[in-house]
């Protein structure tokens, strides 16, 4: 006989041993002292790279004075790169939300050829150096650039105006939005969306009701996110601005050409608007990710 | 409203999703797909609702081609596996999404979705949730807001995927109860698709068991059951003991044994095997022709205890189960011995398990049931 008969049918379940509760993460098994040093050693190192720099922006751009900054900050140069530079993201940051949308749908609703490679594309600007993408402009508009001769026929600038320094923050910028909305539409699935049709509503409404409400936390994210980044840009932007006080330089080029002029006050004045900026980015995207969180969480709990 | 579906073929790249699927469905029937996930059953179930395009073949809504109609203007209610209810609305906005998505000349008027959706909400015994919000409510109520969020655009066809599929034992056998009691009230065509054959014979007026993308049988749940119409359904629709056997005429042999062929007038000779569901293997009485087995183990589930035993004369490990009523806990024992009947059985020609249909065998199964169901069977 190869199998051991047993009867089952008479025996009472084993009782289950008492388990106590987890007292200790079992994933931790170093000594107390590894750990503090390995906590230690991430502190100081986030302290000395990250805090203390944001720390000097404010200390050297107060070094001289409130008067100072806040002359520096007023100078009519300074407020046209101001100026500049939110009219920029004004321009870029809709584009992209519109553009990431659009192939955030496209890759996740829908299957068609050459799909893999749109998604790779899109992530094209993150692996392609900025001043590269800059100097694509100038090649393909500049003076002496393809489009160049017909683009000054007709009297209309791309390079050194404000039209390239769009052009070259839509492109760096584009990836945010729809990189951030891909995963999130493809977890979510078609059901949602499928229901809706089926229901009688149109692909419009369908979007409007049922689509966007769903992304809508992923969406404010990603927007945000590409907002710092089309504020803060400089690499391409400076390829393409020609560096023209008061018509085409956006804070960041204006924070350069101060820091040239050794006129440190100012440009540490101009940059803590931009380090605001960023602590500004960091808040919401925290208060972000948390309403995120808990909006995913509640998902996985369907 | 009643559906004709014609020669239906559908392949996803390499795969055959369905081969040629014909099937009629009366109007207010209740109807199961079943099958084994990969089946071509949702498949099936999601062509009919305008989510999935065939390659070829029709789809008739009455006398209508649904061809080149798209699945906003089928009017299909079609409730999803997990739900796929809007999370960011409330109860009452998912039920009356269909009625409010609709053209300001067709949408009715304020008060009307909203008598409409409480009374959508009373049939489905969710009044006072309509403020509530999918994630504060049970996967049994979600169930049964989609259903009801379904029903109110009055669907031509209530097409259902899985779905008790995402729900626990207890909560699918209340609901299944109470999705057939709101079946007989409301009168709509219904076809429902599971995995699950304890649910689609308790519910279904008829089955349809699929397989490898084509129709195995079509039935009411008694035919599939008892006369099951290829090896696949018998051996989906509960467990099974296949016995190889060689039939002479109008006799066969199993197990040592001689049993009838018995279809009447059939008979065939060759290798056979011979399918017998766990519950009619029986102790046999000493005058009965019987079989020697050994008990290996015994396991009792609830009402019924199951044994593993070792046919002696074949060496091959069977399943037996028996009312409790019917065991005797000091002699059936592992190790003892016992002496075992074929009480109802079916014969298919050696070979026709698998991919391949049965052979012809003329009239293949059908073997006399002793009729003792009133006897505990």
């Amino acid at each position: 006989m190869s199998s051991q008969p047993v009867d089952h049918s008479l025996q009472d379940p084993p009782k289950l041993p008492f388990e106590p509760l987890i007292q200790r993460n079992a994933v931790i098994t170093e000594q107390p002292w590894v750990r503090w040093l390995l906590t230690a050693l991430a502190l100081v190192f986030l302290a000395g790279f990250l805090l203390l720099p944001l720390v000097a922006v404010f200390v050297e751009a107060l070094r001289n004075g409130v008067g100072t900054y806040l002359d520096a900050v007023r100078d009519p140069d300074a407020i046209a790169a101001i100026e500049l530079t939110l009219t920029v993201a004004a321009i870029a940051v809709p584009l992209n939300t519109l553009f990431g949308i659009c192939a955030a749908w496209a890759v996740t609703k829908h299957t068609f050829r050459g799909k893999q490679f749109l998604i790779t594309l899109i992530d094209l600007p993150f692996s392609v150096s900025p001043v590269v993408s800059g100097l694509i402009y100038v090649l393909i508009f500049g003076a002496q650039g393809w489009l160049g001769p017909w683009m000054s026929e007709h009297d209309f600038k791309v390079i050194f105006a404000i039209p390239g320094i769009v052009l070259a923050t839509v492109f760096v910028t584009f990836p945010f939005v729809a990189r951030e909305l891909i995963p999130l539409m493809q977890e979510q699935g078609t059901d949602d969306e499928q229901a809706a049709l089926s229901l009688g509503a149109t692909g419009w409404q369908t979007f409007m009701r049922v689509t966007l409400p769903n992304i809508k936390w992923g969406l404010l994210y990603g927007v945000l996110l590409c907002n710092a980044r089309a504020m803060g840009e400089f690499g391409a932007v400076s390829v393409v601005s020609g560096h023209i006080r008061g018509m085409t330089n956006t804070m960041p080029l204006h924070v350069e050409i101060l820091y040239n002029e050794y006129n440190f006050a100012a440009a540490f004045a101009v940059a803590s608007l931009l380090a605001m900026l960023a602590l500004v980015t960091l808040v919401l995207k925290s208060f972000l990710e948390w309403r995120l969180g808990s909006e995913l969480a509640a998902t996985r709990k369907h | 409203m009643q559906i004709q579906i014609r020669g239906i073929q559908k392949t996803f790249g390499s795969f055959q999703a369905l081969t040629g699927v014909d099937l009629d469905i009366e109007s207010g029937e209740l109807i199961a797909l079943l099958g084994p996930s990969g089946s071509g059953k949702t498949t099936l179930l999601r062509t009919i609702a305008g989510l999935e395009f065939a390659d070829s073949g029709r789809i008739l809504f009455g006398n209508e081609d649904t061809a080149g109609i798209p699945v906003r203007e089928r009017r299909v209610g079609f409730v999803f596996q997990h739900y796929a209810l809007f999370k960011h609305m409330t109860v009452f906005d998912n039920v009356a999404f269909g009625l409010q998505v609709r053209k300001a000349s067709e949408r009715p008027a304020k008060d009307a979705i909203r008598a409409k959706v409480l009374e959508l909400l009373d049939l489905v015994q969710l009044s006072g949730l309509d403020k509530r919000y999918p994630s504060q409510l049970s996967g049994g109520q979600k169930q049964r807001v989609a259903l009801a969020r379904a029903l109110a655009i009055e669907p031509r066809v209530l097409l259902l995927d899985e779905p008790f599929g995402a729900l626990d034992a207890k909560v699918r056998k209340d609901l299944r109860r109470w999705l057939r009691g709101l079946h007989d009230k409301t009168g709509y065509t219904t076809i429902f698709v599971t995995h699950d054959q304890e649910e689609a014979l308790e519910l279904a007026d008829r089955v349809v068991v699929m397989n490898r993308g084509r129709i195995e049988q079509v039935g009411s749940t008694d035919e599939v059951y008892e006369r099951p119409a290829t090896p696949f359904v018998f051996d989906f629709l509960g467990g099974v003991n296949v016995l190889p056997g060689i039939a002479r005429g109008r006799e066969i042999d199993v197990v040592g044994v001689s049993a009838p062929l018995p279809c009447g007038t059939c008979d065939h000779t060759g290798a056979v095997d011979i399918y017998v569901r766990p519950g009619d293997l029986r102790v046999a009485d000493a005058a009965q022709p019987s079989f020697e087995a050994e008990i290996l183990a015994v396991q009792r589930t609830g009402p019924i205890v199951r044994w593993d035993i070792r046919a002696r004369a074949l060496d091959q490990q069977l399943e037996v189960e028996i009312p409790h009523l019917h065991h005797d806990v000091k002699q059936h024992v592992p190790g003892q011995t016992v002496r075992l009947r074929l009480n109802q059985y079916s014969v298919f020609a050696r070979g026709a398990k698998g991919d391949a249909r049965p052979k012809a065998l003329p009239d293949t199964v059908l073997i006399g049931r002793e009729r003792e169901r009133g006897r505990l069977g």
